[in-house]
């Protein structure tokens, strides 16, 4: 009788590129299980989930919508991971980032626009790399788990959005918790008009090509990249670990902070407790499915938002619930890591 | 009566072979010493006896029968046991919980129960350990002998100590040997690898010699000697090289003084150690390894902090610089662990750039083009053959070590300190490595060569110093020294002053 | 005032129950060597598969049941991601909790559509052993959770103390090396540690919405999930002060909604938060000497 052994050998580079598509053909084969369950036609929830999404105009719109404060995000995650720095704070930075611009947002009227919005940015960024501040302090003094303290610090902006709106910022006219609206010049202009995309979907653009430039072609990007693969290499090579984490660390928390500023600016026009959904972990998704290369992480978030409005047309269609649509970003999450595992092991008869 | 017969045993390891046919066998009640050099296949012989490899040639025989031993648990049921160097100890857990881990009976544990059945097994076997002791609390000699009980307790016959003292102070030691006694009085048998001479002319009842994975020889210990081991272990008389110039100048450049620092464990790895290396000379520090190599090699890079005493480099204080400051202060380093100081996954123009990234870097983008251009005229240079753009990791040792040589001599330094730099290569590779370093002599660099290869050491060096224990044993003329004097001194039986 | 501290202890052991359950599931995989960020996402899925379970077939404990198999599941999943595959555990356990939520508001929807009422069951009733005594009566009145709760602490110490399994789950969590070169199957040991923290998570999870609500809302748990995390921690991974850790932080959250009632000026959700604060602050003052068990986050391959 034949035995069959495992044998760990390093993947071919071709199998790489590869890897994302299988992912989501087999979380798409996965999911038709439940598709079953919920008594729908697989192949119709995807025709609904995929392709119905870019059949019109409206739709198609909608998904980069969806997908702009996940390219943030996920690019902000990107750069963090790539100096090997698990941030996964981001969904506290992008509350902070919120906040800032809500704050700001009332007090720039009667500036020109340009400088409103600049100045917008400069808070959204600002605020997300204070809040990323401690749990980076924290690592590189006292080798403290950056993932649990920033997981904390998410919950903690929470209550902090809750004190604000339930306060302070407590709509005086409605009475709802949500902050006053931000001057008209603060606003994101639409790219299109009587549509819902903004400018915040350019700017997440923007951010992407810089993170790319950065991690690919300067000086900071080969010591973040050096320090994640081999930090005893990097060690020895001179480079500055504890500095560069530190740098990694805040400049990832203002991209996140970016993103909570973009969707006051460009579709909330005040800060509300939900304002995020997620967007934060979604992020981590966007990234690890990019494979960690920001113009991959692009497509990603693109993607995601794809699935995002594609599972609103399956509700809205099917009577599925609304939430396959999470559940595929996860299942994609967990696939495509697994796949990058499996992809080093060969079964072999011996 | 044999209690441990291997016939025949080969191994390899790819193109090396560790262990050539080579025939050894244990008394019952004996304590044999098993000596070599590093490299000599001792470790790999015993690994194979205990089952974590498995041999291509050759079998073994327990107590006169033939034994397929291809797992530890395979061993421990022959009877065999194995006290290693890095100790297979839980440290939260104590010392009856370490001892009876994987071998107890029944679903609840009593600890105090546990402790008396641990306790009477120590006793019964004359160790002497607390067995209500957490493991974290206990020094390295009273972890060693957790380790031998482990082995006991689980009816080991047979017990094999790998480098036991190579961690322990002398009191330890004396205390290790009054357990090796008595267990041999109780009939175990033993086998101690060491390259400690005297202490293996100390306890041991019969010594095997390894050397270049042969069977030199076994011998009584009443009918040798010290010195007749060491020249077995090492085994030529004179060493061929001679180098033509002998431009040593006099101007020290290095200047190490009254250097201690402890190593990873917190346990004193070098202690007051005094060196000074001139311009256009290599010294070569012998020794074997484990005894201060590693953490000498790191202070000077800047990796590790020393507790006392002074690193001069001309007239700069590098004793608590970090790798940048080192590195730009001309000190070229050539690390010993290869894969820990090149990032793999980064390309070799990446690896060339990364130690001096400010030289190729314009308003913080990187230039692209003068990195290539770098690589390009380093792999040409040095004969790397790899491609610029090649992962570091693809490449063969010997190449991944003239990158780190690349790196390291590129900005011609004035000071190179050289860790174990041919530990691995090929013929090829080496004597590439060692004509650059003679080359860099010539230039004016001063060269602290750091090796467990003796050849090298001879070949290359003017002054020869020997490290044992973290100390400096003696320093002397290259030309002047004859190996029975390294071998005495690498094993801590002599100690000379002059030089 | 009396009434007022006897409500408070009262209300106190009540919310500090699903804590309990939490931070002991997700001591025991920690102590194996596995940080499990699943826990909030296995505590919803116990908290809806107990209650969904429990109202199609009537029955609260075939509902307790189902809501422990589901956490059991979850936490073999994490233990293939975590131990056969050695993927991340930070992204893995980020992943069960997205899936497990996305999961169990799915079948959420299928099963109760979607109502303008939300569905409820019969909740678990409260033990009252002291019947109405004053003080101790209204201390006591609690739902037997709560009081298997108390219970599992020393059954868990015990457990983890006490064992050949729990000295194998120490070995496992510390140094796995040392632990296969003594025969323990490294492999096996942080299954069934995950195993059995799943099921814990969800009951934890299950207390919320079969006992202490009655119904299943979005958000029923609420972050409970990295305070347990948090709790680990502040408890130094022991048993017996996870309980008093739970207490406090129970503690805390009881009396910040009575003081709010009593009209006190202070931001409620500073109470909300101090838990979190604090721990932050603990990791701060331990410093570099945060001790968890040492091979946590490490994957461990036999080479």
């Amino acid at each position: 009788m034949a035995r069959w052994k495992i044998e760990r050998l390093p993947a071919p580079i071709w199998m790489r590129p590869l890897i994302p598509i299988a992912a989501i053909i087999v979380t798409f084969l996965l999911t038709s299980l439940l598709l079953l369950l919920a008594k729908a036609n697989p192949f119709t929830a995807f025709y609904n989930f995929l392709i119905a999404p870019l059949s019109n105009s409206v739709s198609a719109i909608e998904v980069l919508v969806k997908a702009t404060p996940l390219l943030f995000t996920g690019a902000a995650v990107t750069f963090a991971f790539a100096a090997g720095y698990w941030n996964i704070g981001a969904e506290g930075q992008l509350y902070a980032g919120a906040i800032a611009a809500a704050a700001m947002g009332i007090s720039v009227k009667g500036l020109p626009p340009v400088l409103a919005i600049l100045l917008m940015i400069a808070a959204g960024f600002a605020a997300g790399m204070a809040w990323a501040l401690i749990p980076a302090l924290l690592k590189i003094k006292l080798a403290v788990d950056e993932v649990v303290t920033t997981l904390l610090m998410n919950t903690v902006i929470l209550f902090f959005v809750s004190f604000l709106l339930n306060g302070v910022w407590r709509d005086p006219i409605s009475g709802w918790p949500q902050s006053p609206t931000i001057a008209n010049e603060a606003i994101f202009p639409k790219l299109i008009p009587m549509a819902r995309l903004h400018l915040g979907f350019i700017l997440a653009w923007i951010v992407i090509g810089i993170v790319y430039l950065v991690l690919r072609r300067s000086a900071l990007g080969l010591r973040m990249r050096s320090i994640g693969l081999n930090p005893e290499a990097a060690r020895f090579a001179g480079v500055n670990v504890n500095r560069t984490i530190l740098t990694a660390a805040l400049v990832s928390g203002g991209i996140a902070g970016l993103a909570g500023m973009s969707e006051v600016a460009g579709i909330q026009y005040h800060l509300i407790d939900a304002i995020s959904p997620g967007y934060g972990y979604t992020g981590i998704i966007a990234a690890t499915l990019g494979g960690l290369n920001p113009l991959g992480v692009g497509l990603a978030s693109l993607f995601i938002g794809l699935i995002e409005t594609g599972a609103q047309s399956v509700s809205r269609a099917m009577g599925v619930p609304i939430y396959l649509g999470n559940v595929v970003e996860a299942a994609l999450l967990l696939v495509t890591l697994s796949m990058l595992i499996l992809q080093n092991y060969r079964i072999r008869r011996s | 009566m044999v209690a441990v017969e291997m016939k025949g045993i080969t191994k390899r390891f790819g193109a090396v072979t560790a262990n050539k046919q080579i025939d050894f066998d244990l008394r019952q009640g004996e304590i044999q010493g098993l000596l070599g050099e590093n490299g000599a296949g001792k470790t790999t012989l015993m690994r194979i006896l205990y089952g974590l490899y498995r041999a291509d040639e050759g079998q073994i025989l327990v107590n006169g029968k033939t034994a397929a031993i291809h797992s530890p648990h395979q061993a421990i049921q022959n009877g065999i046991g194995m006290v290693t160097q890095h100790f297979a100890l839980v440290p939260t857990l104590t010392v009856a919980e370490n001892v009876a881990l994987g071998y107890t009976h029944g679903f609840q544990i009593n600890p105090k129960s546990l402790q008396k059945e641990v306790g009477d097994a120590a006793e019964r076997f004359g160790i002497e350990v607390d067995p209500a002791a957490l493991v974290r609390h206990l020094s390295v000699g009273e972890r060693q002998r957790v380790e031998i009980l482990k082995s006991l307790y689980r009816h080991a016959r047979i017990l094999i100590l790998d480098e036991p003292t190579a961690v322990l102070v002398p009191q330890e030691t004396e205390m290790l040997f009054q357990t090796l006694v008595r267990l041999r009085q109780d009939g175990m048998s033993l086998i101690f690898i060491s390259h400690h001479l005297n202490e293996v002319m100390e306890i041991c009842d019969r010594i095997t010699v390894l050397r270049d994975g042969r069977v030199v020889g076994t011998v009584d210990k009443a009918g040798t000697s010290q010195a007749e081991l060491a020249r077995m272990m090492v085994g030529r008389d004179t060493f061929g090289v001679v180098r033509q110039e002998d431009t040593c100048g006099n101007v020290p450049i290095l200047r190490i003084i009254d250097l201690s620092a402890f190593d990873k464990k917190g346990l004193p790895a070098l202690r007051n150690v005094n060196l000074e290396v001139c311009q256009n000379e290599i010294l070569g520090l012998a020794g074997v390894s484990g005894n201060g190599q590693t953490e000498l090699s790191q202070v000077l890079a800047g990796m590790l902090k020393p507790s006392s005493g002074k690193v001069l480099v001309g007239d700069k204080d590098l004793t608590h610089a970090n790798p940048a400051e080192v590195a730009a202060c001309g000190v070229g380093r050539i690390p010993e662990d290869r894969h820990n100081s090149l990032v793999g996954e980064l390309s070799v123009a990446e690896n060339l750039a990364l130690e001096d990234l400010a030289h190729f870097t314009q308003h913080g983008l990187m230039d692209s083009k003068a990195i290539q251009a770098n690589a390009v005229k380093l792999i040409g240079e040095y004969q790397i053959k790899a491609s610029p753009n090649d992962r570091v990791h693809t490449l063969s040792g010997g190449n991944m070590q003239k990158v780190l040589l690349a790196r390291a001599l590129v900005n011609n330094p004035r000071v190179v300190i050289a860790s174990q730099p041919t530990r691995g290569l090929d013929v090829g590779a080496t004597e590439y490595v060692r004509s650059r370093l003679l080359d860099q002599r010539k230039t004016g660099s001063a060269v602290l060569l750091i090796s467990e290869d003796l050849d090298e050491i001879i070949a290359l060096s003017d002054r020869v110093a020997v490290i044992y224990e973290g100390r400096i044993m003696g320093l002397v003329q290259a030309r002047e020294v004859t190996v029975e004097q390294l071998g005495l001194m690498m094993s801590g039986a002599l100690e000379v002053q002059n030089g | 005032m009396d009434t007022f501290i006897v409500g408070l202890i009262a209300a106190m052991f009540r919310v500090a129950t699903p804590l309990i359950f939490g931070t002991l599931g997700e001591l025991i995989s920690e102590r194996a060597g596995i940080l499990n960020l699943g826990i909030e996402g296995t505590m919803f899925l116990g908290a809806f598969v107990g209650f969904a379970v429990a109202f199609t077939s009537g029955s609260l404990w075939i509902g307790l049941l189902a809501a422990i198999l589901a956490g059991v599941l979850a936490g073999l999943l994490m233990a293939v991601l975590t131990v056969s595959l050695g993927l991340n555990q930070h992204v893995s356990g980020l992943g069960m909790t997205l899936l497990l939520t996305g999961l169990s508001l799915f079948f959420f929807r299928i099963i109760f559509g979607e109502r303008s009422v939300q569905p409820s069951i019969q909740a678990f009733p409260t033990l009252k052993p002291f019947g109405d005594i004053p003080v101790l009566g209204p201390i006591t009145e609690q739902y037997a959770l709560t009081y298997i709760a108390i219970l599992l602490v020393p059954i868990l110490w015990w457990l983890i103390y006490r064992t050949s399994f729990g000295l194998q789950i120490r070995a496992t969590g510390e140094n796995p090396e040392a632990a296969d070169a003594a025969g323990v199957n490294v492999f096996r040991t942080r299954y069934i540690a995950l195993g059995l923290a799943g099921g814990l998570m969800a009951v934890g999870g299950a207390f919320l919405s079969m006992a202490q609500l009655g119904s299943f809302t979005f958000g029923i748990v609420n972050g409970r999930g990295w305070v347990c995390i948090a709790l680990i921690i502040f408890a130094n991974w022991h048993p017996v002060r996870v309980l008093w850790g739970a207490l406090l932080f129970g503690g805390l959250s009881a009396l910040q909604l009575r003081l709010q009632s009593t009209g006190l000026k202070l931001p409620y959700e500073l109470f909300l938060a101090l838990p979190y604060l604090m721990t932050i602050l603990a990791l701060t003052l331990a410093g570099r000497n945060v001790s968890g068990p040492a091979a946590v986050l490490k994957p461990y391959r036999r080479e």
